[in-house]
């Protein structure tokens, strides 16, 4: 008999904690924080029409993680291209601060940016573009970025998965060809740590800074919720993948909600833990009367959206 | 000319006549040229739009949607059609739905060349034809190959429709003559997508026999055989474009629908189904389907032919519906 394998390393250990969670946040323009905000609102809006039986299918909420997509779009330019999943309202509303549009295509009204044929999960506009399988997304990432490189040179494709889809062959395949030919693909890993009720180790052997590795692409930890720190960290990083440097962020993030609608089997401990990571109460401790000011607004934006949309005629 | 190199000398023009377009695949690039050569030269002429890729079946069609999405057009070659069951997610879930679920028609051009079909000895996943698992996919159009219609036209019309489109080359067609049909025999070609017919001039014909491009050749020499022998006059019809069916039957009383796919859901049940609903006034009796046996694509030769639809299953079951 062989002796007992050695345990495996596990990559959610492997990342390191932040350090500055009690650091002072830097600078964000009201524009930023106002942007946030709104994705809190909008996500609770959500989960409150749920509650009262106002929506149809499911959706998937970012509450925990507004801030990515956020930190991104401060890097990103009008040329590039972003690519959403499943758990896609914040990287919508922070591209498009839309969230009438949004809103009606989740609820099929007058308005609905795609008419509602695609809801929560498949939603197109301009260079912006969701779908709900898993890991999709990247290859069809790839050919933009393929397209970019030759008649856009300087503009890139930006991909968000969650931690869970590094089990799909698709990434990769498209890892692997972004490599070999340059490609100008940023790849945004939000490490929630679990994948509808998988946690982190169940799913994955190795780490996520290991696999970019094996395909000699460029890996990124960003574990803060410090949105000014995040962008002049990756700022350099980005400006190379405009180069044909492809590049892989993983913020180490937290889902604070369900997975999509009441199916939660996390224990309260660990709930407890993604609630103490969250961006929202920093944010608030670090300029209250700024905090309190942009989030009323943020709250009766989405309060006065909500209203109108729900009385709105079907699409 | 052989049908191989219609094929190759549609790729060359449509490269040379549409400078957003790509092609990639597996061993595309030359000296190799493609499994089959019908890439040979491309990458020479236009490259870095004719681009070898890494093994990765479902990727190359996720980067031909994606360059769709930006507005170019993309032909991926599937080295073997077996292995688009690889590229069925980016395929049907992704490039074909992209066509309408984001609300607006997004134009999609994008083509998937699958050499399919046995006849070679390649073996089980080497040898399908796997028409009949694409049918009715909403955004999917299906043609096969032939060697009655221009590739040049065909790919050109594909590429037109802006929706993703399979192409389907039975390979044992890549040596055949474009364009052959022995007398009495006579063929009127078809444009595009159009459908290609051969017939006996001056005789109305009992019967008709639709035909995908990769089986013409053995129903044609069903049709010389029953002619010969049993005095039995048959019009073969070869549409380009396979799904959506659309078809113009002349004005006959019994239908065949021939195809090498083996039994089970098959195409010749989806023409049946549209001939039944346009002409079952006139018809005898229902389509009759003639295709391969419920099984793998045997490797050996002997096994193989056991398998596979061929010249004498034509010809045994047209004579029999026809004779008794
Ligand atoms: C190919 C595929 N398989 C399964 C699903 C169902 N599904 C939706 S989200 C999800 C979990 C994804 O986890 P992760 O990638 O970590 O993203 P997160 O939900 O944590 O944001 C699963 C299994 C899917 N949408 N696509
Ligand atoms: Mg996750």
């Amino acid at each position: 008999m062989s002796a007992p394998a050695p345990p495996r390393e596990r990559s959610r250990d492997d990342l390191p904690h932040d350090e500055g969670a009690h650091a002072p946040l830097g600078e964000l323009p009201d524009e930023d924080l106002s942007s946030m905000l709104t994705i809190r609102a909008f996500e609770s809006a959500l989960l409150d029409l749920f509650d009262r039986g106002m929506l149809n299918g499911t959706t998937h909420t970012c509450l925990g993680q507004e801030y990515v997509p956020v930190a991104l779009e401060g890097l990103l330019a009008a040329g590039d291209h972003v690519f959403s999943n499943h758990r896609g309202h914040g990287h919508y509303l922070a591209r498009h601060r839309d969230p009438e549009g949004l809103l009606a295509e989740i609820m099929g009204r007058r308005g609905a940016v795609c008419g509602g044929v695609g809801g929560s999960q498949h939603i197109r506009r301009d260079r912006y573009l969701s779908t709900g399988v898993q890991g999709e997304s990247l290859p069809v990432a790839c050919g933009v970025a393929l397209h970019l490189k030759r008649t856009e040179p300087g503009a890139l494709a930006c991909v968000y998965v969650g931690d869970g889809t590094f089990g799909e062959g698709a990434v990769y395949e498209a890892l692997n060809i972004a490599s070999l030919w340059d490609l100008p693909l940023l790849v945004v890993v939000e490490n929630n740590g679990i994948a509808q009720s998988t946690p982190l180790a169940a799913n994955m052997a190795g780490s996520i800074a290991g696999r970019a590795a094996a395909f000699a692409v460029e890996h990124r930890l960003v574990d803060t919720v410090d949105v000014a720190a995040i962008r002049r960290g990756l700022d350099a990083a980005v400006r190379a993948v405009r180069q044909g440097r492809p590049l892989v962020v993983e913020f180490a993030t937290h889902r604070l909600g369900p997975h999509s609608k009441g199916d939660d089997t996390r224990s309260a401990m660990d709930i407890a833990q993604a609630r103490a990571a969250d961006w929202y109460p920093r944010y608030a401790a670090a300029d209250p009367e700024r905090f309190a000011r942009l989030d009323a607004v943020a709250r009766a934006h989405i309060a006065a959206v909500t209203a109108d949309v729900v009385a709105r005629e079907l699409s | 000319m052989r049908v191989a190199e219609n094929l190759n000398a549609a790729l060359h023009g449509l490269l040379e006549r549409e400078p957003d377009l790509y092609v990639l695949g597996e061993d595309v690039m030359d000296p190799y040229g493609g499994a089959f050569k019908i890439t040979r030269g491309l990458s020479d002429r236009f490259p870095g739009r004719v681009l070898s890729t890494p093994i990765s079946e479902n990727a190359i069609t996720g980067v031909a949607a994606g360059l769709a999405l930006a507005g170019d057009g993309a032909i991926v070659e599937m080295m073997f059609g077996d292995f688009a069951a690889l590229a069925f997610d980016q395929l049907v879930n992704f490039a074909a739905k992209s066509v309408s679920m984001y609300g607006e028609r997004v134009p999609m051009r994008m083509v998937l060349r699958c050499p399919v079909g046995g006849g070679r000895g390649y073996g089980p996943t080497h040898s399908q034809s796997l028409q009949k698992h694409f049918l009715g996919v909403p955004g999917l159009a299906l043609y096969e190959a032939s060697p009655f219609h221009d590739h040049a036209e065909v790919l050109a019309e594909m590429l037109q429709r802006a929706e993703p489109c399979v192409l389907f080359e039975d390979k044992v067609l890549y040596t055949r003559p474009m364009y052959e049909v022995e007398p009495p025999f006579a063929l009127r070609a078809a444009d595009g997508g159009g459908t290609a017919q051969v017939s006996l001039p001056g005789a109305d014909p009992d019967c008709v026999v639709v035909a995908g491009g990769g089986v013409a050749h053995r129903v044609l020499e069903a049709m010389r055989s029953l002619l010969v022998e049993e005095e039995i006059v048959c019009t073969l019809l070869v549409p380009s474009r396979i799904y959506p069916v659309d078809l113009e039957l002349p004005d006959v009383r019994q239908v065949f629908v021939v195809e090498e796919g083996t039994a089970g859901g098959t195409w010749g049940a989806e023409v049946a189904h549209v001939v039944h609903q346009r002409h079952w006034s006139r018809l005898d009796g229902p389509v009759t389907l003639v295709h391969s046996a419920d099984s793998v694509v045997p490797t050996a030769a002997h096994l193989e032919r056991e398998v596979l639809v061929s010249a004498a299953d034509v010809h045994r079951t047209i004579r029999e519906k026809l004779r008794g």
